[in-house]
Order: C-alpha cells, then sequence, then structure tokens
C-alpha cells in the first residue's frame, strides 16, 4: 500500500521556530523514519495519523486522500484507519490489558467496559497478554505494555500502523528481543509500518523503506538491502 | 421547634445544587480548554466571581434577573406560570452558582492533568470527540473533579447571604439550617441554636468521611500488591 506524504508546516515551541517540509513515498511493508532528535519524525507521524494539521501539501494512503491542503481536505485522527503506538504506548490508565486492547472494538461501552470480543481474546493470546488481561498498565513492563499497545492499535484494523520510537523506552537486551516480536507481529497482522527510530541499529534490524530526516527535511531516500526479505514474506 | 425540616430541606437543596454545579462545572471546564491566554483566563474569572463576590451581592443580582420583573423571572412567569422567588427551588439555583465556581476550578485543573497523549491516542483507535471525553477525559479526571463537588456540597450547605435573599426563610419550605440558625439565634432560642448547629457539624463530618471514602476506593493502582 503505497504511502505517500507532502507537508509544510511551521511549529514553534518556546520562541524557537522550526520548519517541517518534507516530501517522500514508500510502498514498502516497513518504512523507516530515520533522524536525530528534533528532525521532525514525531512531528510528520502526527501529520500522517491527522493529529496535526499542516500548512500545505497531501497525504494519501493506498489512493485515498487523506489530508489535502489545496481541496481542503483533512480527514479527522477517527477517520483515517490509522493505528499509532505512541513512544510512552499512552496506555490508558484507568483500564485493564483487556479494556485497553478492546477499547476501539467496543465503541458503545462506556457503561459496559469488559465487553470484549473473541477478536480482542485471540490478539491477547497471539501478544501472550491472556494472562494479564485483568492487570492494569502501571503493572506491567516495559515490554509488556509496548506488546499492549501493539495489540490495541491493531484491534481497531487499521490500514497503516505508526510506531514513534517503539524502543527507546527498553534496555538493550530486551530491544533486540522486541525488534523481532516486531516483525513477526508485522508479518502475521500484514498491517505496513511506518517506524520512528533515532537508533541506526533499529535501521540495520527493521530493514525496508528507509527515510533519513534532519532538521525537518528529508535528507537521505535508499531501500534497505534486506528490504525484499521483509517484503515478500507473507504478500 | 422542628429540627428535622431544615436538616432534610438543607440535604436536599445542597444535593440538587451541588448536581446542578456539577453539571455547569465540568461543562464550562471543557469549553474553556487546556490552553491559556488572555480571553481564557479572563472568561474563568468572570465564572469565578459568585465566589469571590459577597453572598448579598450574588443574592441581589439574582432577584434581579429572577424576579417578577427581570430577565428570566417574567419569563417563566409568563410562560409557565413559575416564580422561583420564596421557593426552595431559588435556593437550589442560588447555592448552585454560589458553589459553582468550586467545581469549574477543580474540574478545569483535573482535565489539564490527563495527558493529552492518551487523548490523542483515543482518537486514533476510532473515537469521536465525545468519546474520548466520556472514555478517557472524564475517567480520568473524575477524582478530581470529585473533589471540587465535595467542597461544593461543602458551599451549598452553609449558603446564608443568596439564599435568604432569594427564598427568604419560610419554616418548613424554605428555612435552610444556616438560616434556621440565625433565626434561633435573633431569637434568644439557644436550645434550638445549639441543637441546629450539632446537626450542621455532623453533616458535615459525615460528608467529609464519606467523601474520603469513594476517593481512597477509586484511585487505581491501590488494588495491586507492587
Amino acid at each position: 500500500m503505497r504511502l505517500e506524504v507532502a507537508i509544510e508546516k511551521t511549529l514553534r515551541a518556546r520562541e524557537r521556530e522550526f520548519r517541517l517540509d518534507l516530501e517522500f513515498a514508500s510502498d514498502a511493508d516497513v518504512t523507516v523514519l530515520f533522524g536525530p532528535s528534533g528532525a521532525g519524525k514525531t512531528q510528520t507521524l502526527y501529520a500522517i495519523a491527522g493529529l496535526m494539521r499542516p500548512e500545505r501539501g497531501r497525504i494519501a494512503l493506498g489512493g485515498r486522500t487523506l489530508f489535502d491542503a489545496a481541496q481542503r481536505i483533512d480527514l479527522p485522527a477517527r477517520a483515517r484507519d490509522i493505528g499509532y503506538v505512541f513512544q510512552d504506548y499512552a496506555l490508558f490508565p484507568h483500564l485493564s490489558v483487556l479494556q485497553n486492547v478492546a477499547f476501539a472494538t467496543s465503541r458503545s461501552s462506556m457503561f459496559n467496559p469488559r465487553a470484549a470480543t473473541a477478536e480482542v481474546y485471540e490478539l491477547l493470546a497471539r501478544f501472550a497478554l491472556g494472562k494479564l488481561a485483568a492487570s492494569h498498565p502501571h503493572q506491567l513492563s516495559g515490554g509488556q505494555r509496548q506488546r499492549v499497545a501493539l495489540a490495541r492499535a491493531l484491534a481497531a484494523k487499521p490500514r497503516l500502523l505508526l510506531l514513534d520510537e517503539p524502543f527507546a523506552a527498553l534496555d538493550a537486551p530486551l530491544r533486540a528481543r522486541l525488534r523481532e516480536e516486531l516483525l513477526a507481529a508485522r508479518a502475521r497482522s500484514d498491517v505496513p509500518m511506518v517506524v520512528i527510530t533515532h537508533d541506526p541499529e533499529d535501521v540495520a534490524a527493521l530493514g525496508g523503506q528507509v527515510i533519513a530526516l534532519e532538521s525537518g527535511r528529508v535528507v537521505e531516500l535508499r531501500m534497505h538491502p534486506d528490504a525484499d526479505d521483509h517484503g515478500s514474506r507473507e504478500s | 421547634m422542628e429540627y428535622l425540616s431544615p436538616l432534610w430541606l438543607t440535604l436536599k437543596v445542597a444535593a440538587l445544587a451541588t448536581l446542578l454545579a456539577l453539571a455547569l462545572g465540568v461543562v464550562a471546564a471543557r469549553a474553556l480548554g487546556r490552553g491559556g491566554g488572555i480571553v481564557r483566563d479572563a472568561a474563568e474569572s468572570l465564572l469565578t466571581l459568585p465566589l469571590v463576590l459577597p453572598p448579598t451581592v450574588l443574592g441581589y443580582y439574582l432577584l434581579v434577573v429572577l424576579g417578577r420583573n427581570g430577565v428570566v423571572g417574567s419569563w417563566l412567569h409568563e410562560t409557565f406560570g413559575i416564580s422561583l422567588i420564596f421557593t426552595w427551588q431559588g435556593a437550589v439555583i442560588a447555592a448552585a452558582i454560589a458553589a459553582f465556581p468550586l467545581v469549574l476550578r477543580a474540574a478545569r485543573a483535573a482535565f489539564r492533568e490527563v495527558d493529552p497523549q492518551l487523548e490523542r491516542a483515543a482518537s486514533t483507535l476510532g473515537l469521536n470527540p465525545v468519546a474520548v471525553f466520556f472514555r478517557v477525559s472524564l475517567p480520568l479526571a473524575w477524582r478530581g473533579i470529585c473533589a471540587g463537588a465535595l467542597l461544593a456540597f461543602a458551599r451549598a450547605m452553609g449558603e446564608f447571604g443568596a439564599t435568604l435573599m432569594v427564598a427568604g426563610s419560610l419554616p418548613g419550605r424554605t428555612q435552610t439550617l444556616s438560616i434556621a440558625i440565625y433565626n434561633a439565634v435573633m431569637a434568644g432560642d439557644d436550645a434550638t441554636a445549639q441543637t441546629l448547629v450539632v446537626i450542621a457539624l455532623v453533616v458535615a463530618v459525615v460528608a467529609l468521611v464519606l467523601a474520603a471514602q469513594v476517593l481512597q476506593r477509586n484511585r487505581p493502582g491501590d488494588d495491586d500488591a507492587a
């Protein structure tokens, strides 16, 4: 599924001005946005997800226009069918693991948050979260939290999954294992991913289309040599 | 002197006033949003006025608005044949407006405490803004809002000036505890005054203990061994 991004936005934070002006497209199953912190990676993901509105440009996924400044198209985040795994995972602290994962599928269940479908139990099992279903996020380890965040995003059946520094909060051995888990999860769910990282090791392990960002601009576009391995595994 | 009548009336008025203040306060806090800025700060200050104004000033304005010749009062009278002046419903409105800023300020602070990332996460999971509010923002802000509601209840219980001006002091109909105490003291009826004061004290302590219990039980994270 082709992701096309062309955005311009001036961001202001504490009297500093930052200009985001970038353009890229990717057909890869795994697209890696690589660059130092402050390069504009998270803001780019926000724009794709519909959490930030660019001043100019266009964003399309699989031929469907999500944002087009010229045509005044701006789908809200809830209508974009894009999953987001936040850097701090953003799990709902007042809900159990089960309720977190079932969050998107139980839309009218404010008064019955325990209602969960067979699909949700299947996801819990797939991410080895079955025994933690009744736990709350503050009781989980970093790796477990990440799995909950992934399962929660996938439960909404997204057409694209965005991951913001999915390994930054973890120690090195766990990071290596979770990279493998992430690739395995991707292969099973068949949802293309865009992953942000500042870590060259992540780039080497995840492969795919690599887009290097610096100061809000694309400085390099290249296909990782292993990209075909990841891409052909299940399609 | 009948003691239960003012007590019952006070509880009824304070409870309904708290509910009204709760609804208005939460809606206003949400409407004001997270941000600062001159307009929002000015709006919050304006909405906080009932807390800082002398209650008699509040009562005066309520009379101006709700009275037979007031904008709202004349409309209510002509349309429904209702007059709120010298009724317990009028006392509810006076107490609710006096207590409203306490809910507003607590709710606004509580909503600010909610991690905006969680609201973003909910929207990427397909929820519309109303659903995000009811399933994420409100449950997470609830404890802070409850604390504000408790203060609002206490303020409504003790409301005197505005209530007296709007609802008067009709025994059995609009005479709340604090007004009954005032009347008893003025009439030199020390025995009645002492009994009513003790009742007011007991109610306040019970309300505090109950609120502390509720807030304790709902605290996330107390249920685990960690």
